[in-house]
């Protein structure tokens, strides 16, 4: 029973690390950089996620616009993943564009800089007191023989499983999903063939930062409570789990976020709870020792010169 | 009326002069070939007019329009199709999507086709996959189709960069060194190749080459590059008798 309570927990938790091991993983398979900002753009999209779910809310309540529940929730999701979208392109225009060629050491610390400047700057905009999530979705409890499962988690793993696989199928099929590909081993060879760089560039921190944002929000369902500090630590394990998934595998990454998830969930049902992450990344560690590469990625190779 | 007009090109690499005063006058059709000693500028010449390089000075011009400014992948797709001299491939890539990658380009679908997957998109996306079975079936590798492209015979993934140089449907085809590298059987079927593009496509060739049998057979016209300047141009048999050709280039020894 405690089982199976458990793997629904580490399902959702596992979903977070997923949706945000994605972004990270984009990232550094197109431009070899780890955009050490994208915890903190989960944690901007939780914001945004909250201003538009608030504002909603507000407009329903004046009759202005009456809604239900779950229309405002799904609103929430699309309005705040467009908006934060920007916020990607933002940050990969004013922070890598001017830094795509410099070493890579810059290229890092520019992430680290940026995720300061947006945990500092939503300090300076909205205090340090903790929001607390407006509740969008009325909890129902179901009890499947002792297991009880909300919709809440339900909703939640569906839509990130939904989103994963959304993301795969862009990267497989368009011609910018090609393109991000291609552009993962080669920059000189790519604009030859008429495919914009910088394009590619923006749409990859757009669709990395948007999933992020559903992460933000659907961490925001889950735990009501948003601090400027909360995309840190969720963000440094995150990016593990991108590392672990391998690199620019959406496969991978989503994988190794919900692998994440159980190893975080199931070892406190062993181990003391205080020392769960002590155990759950030895563990991570242990496997990067035997696949160092991650579990789908490649051997590096060298880029593409002329 | 000019395909591709050069004016009095020059290119510095900090302070050192890397092309001349260049000049180029393709027309339609035309094949044109850029020899010359290694070290000579003839690649610098390919990157400057593919926007890689911005010249220091000179313009140049496709098709009435000015590439000086421009970023390759606008050059790219306003008409010039590259290969390289070291055969850049995408090795994780298969056979299919390195020519469906280069009709990028050709295909208009916004993010609304991809996301729902409009008419428009399946109609696109169909005739895009059409024509890259298409020039891979002109370049005879069609069997590889969805091969990793590093698992080909070489002289199969020269063929491959020429067919995603084709996709991009362009107005002329550069080749750098097309043929370096080969065996004298591969050599043979490449020339045959670039003589087809040429009579199929009615494609104007500029191309770099060391292989005098292939530049003489290939090119109505030659210009001859040394330390960034062309010393002569002229066709075949004006280069192949030029003595200044001989002396710098060709060597006292007889060209076969």
């Amino acid at each position: 029973m405690q089982l199976l309570q458990n793997l629904i927990n580490a399902l959702q938790l596992g979903s977070f690390y997923a949706l945000i091991a994605l972004g990270y993983s984009m990232v550094y398979s197109i431009l070899m950089l780890f955009n050490f900002a994208h915890g903190d753009i989960f944690m901007v999209g939780a914001y945004i996620g909250f201003g538009v779910a608030t504002g909603l809310i507000a407009l329903s309540k004046m009759g202005a616009l009456a809604m239900p529940n779950w229309l405002i929730l799904m609103l929430t999701v699309i309005f705040s993943m467009f908006l934060t979208s920007f916020v990607g392109m933002f940050v990969e225009r004013v922070g890598y564009r001017p830094l795509r060629d410099a070493p890579r050491a810059s290229a890092a610390i520019t992430g680290l800089m940026i995720g300061i400047i947006l945990e500092t700057g939503n300090l300076i905009l909205l205090g340090a007191e903790q929001l607390s999530f407006p509740s969008l979705v009325q909890t129902a409890t179901y009890n499947l023989g002792g297991i009880y499962i909300t919709n809440q988690k339900i909703m939640i793993v569906a839509l990130s499983i939904g989103l994963a696989f959304a993301l795969h199928q862009f990267i497989r099929r368009t011609k910018w999903g090609m393109a991000m590909r291609a552009m993962a081993f080669d920059y000189v060879v790519v604009p030859l063939m008429g495919v914009p760089l910088n394009k590619i560039a923006a749409m990859t921190f757009a669709l990395g930062s948007a999933l992020a944002a559903a992460a933000g929000i659907f961490y925001g369902i889950a735990y009501p409570v948003l601090d400027p500090y909360m995309g840190v630590l969720f963000g440094w394990k995150a990016f593990v789990a991108a590392i672990l998934g391998g690199r620019g595998s959406v496969v991978g990454a989503t994988l190794a976020g919900f692998l994440l998830g159980f190893i975080e969930i199931f070892v406190p049902m062993i181990f003391p709870s205080t020392i769960r992450n002590f155990i759950a990344y030895s563990i991570v560690l242990l496997i990067l020792v035997f696949r160092p590469h991650g579990f789908f990625g490649e051997p590096y190779s060298a880029r593409l010169r002329l | 009326m000019s395909l591709l007009q050069i004016d009095k090109m020059t290119h510095y690499f900090g302070g050192l002069r890397a092309v001349h005063n260049y000049e180029l006058d393709i027309k339609p059709g035309q094949v044109w070939g850029l020899i010359g000693p290694n070290g000579a500028g003839k690649t610098t010449i390919f990157n400057l007019i593919t926007g890689i390089y911005q010249p220091t000075e000179g313009k140049i011009i496709l098709a009435g329009s000015e590439l000086n400014g421009r970023s390759p992948h606008e050059i790219a797709s306003m008409g010039i199709g590259r290969t390289f001299q070291n055969m850049l491939l995408w090795r994780h890539m298969t056979v299919l999507e390195h020519v469906k990658m280069a009709r990028y380009s050709k295909l208009s679908y916004g993010l609304f086709g991809a996301f729902f997957g409009t008419p428009r998109r399946q109609k696109e996306e169909a005739e895009s996959e059409e024509k890259a079975y298409q020039l891979l079936s002109i370049m005879g590798v069609d069997q590889f189709v969805d091969q990793i492209v590093l698992n080909l015979p070489y002289g199969a993934q020269r063929r491959v960069e020429m067919a995603r140089a084709l996709a991009m449907e362009p107005k002329i085809l550069f080749l750098d060194e097309p043929t370096a590298g080969m065996n004298p059987e591969e050599l043979v079927q490449m020339m045959k190749i670039i003589r087809n593009v040429h009579n199929d496509f009615g494609l104007a060739i500029f191309l770099i080459e060391h292989r005098m049998k292939v530049v003489m057979e290939l090119c109505e016209r030659i210009q001859t590059l040394v330390f960034g300047e062309v010393i002569a141009e002229g066709t075949p048999e004006e280069i192949q008798n030029n003595p200044k050709v001989i002396d710098a280039y060709l060597g006292k020894e007889t060209v076969e």
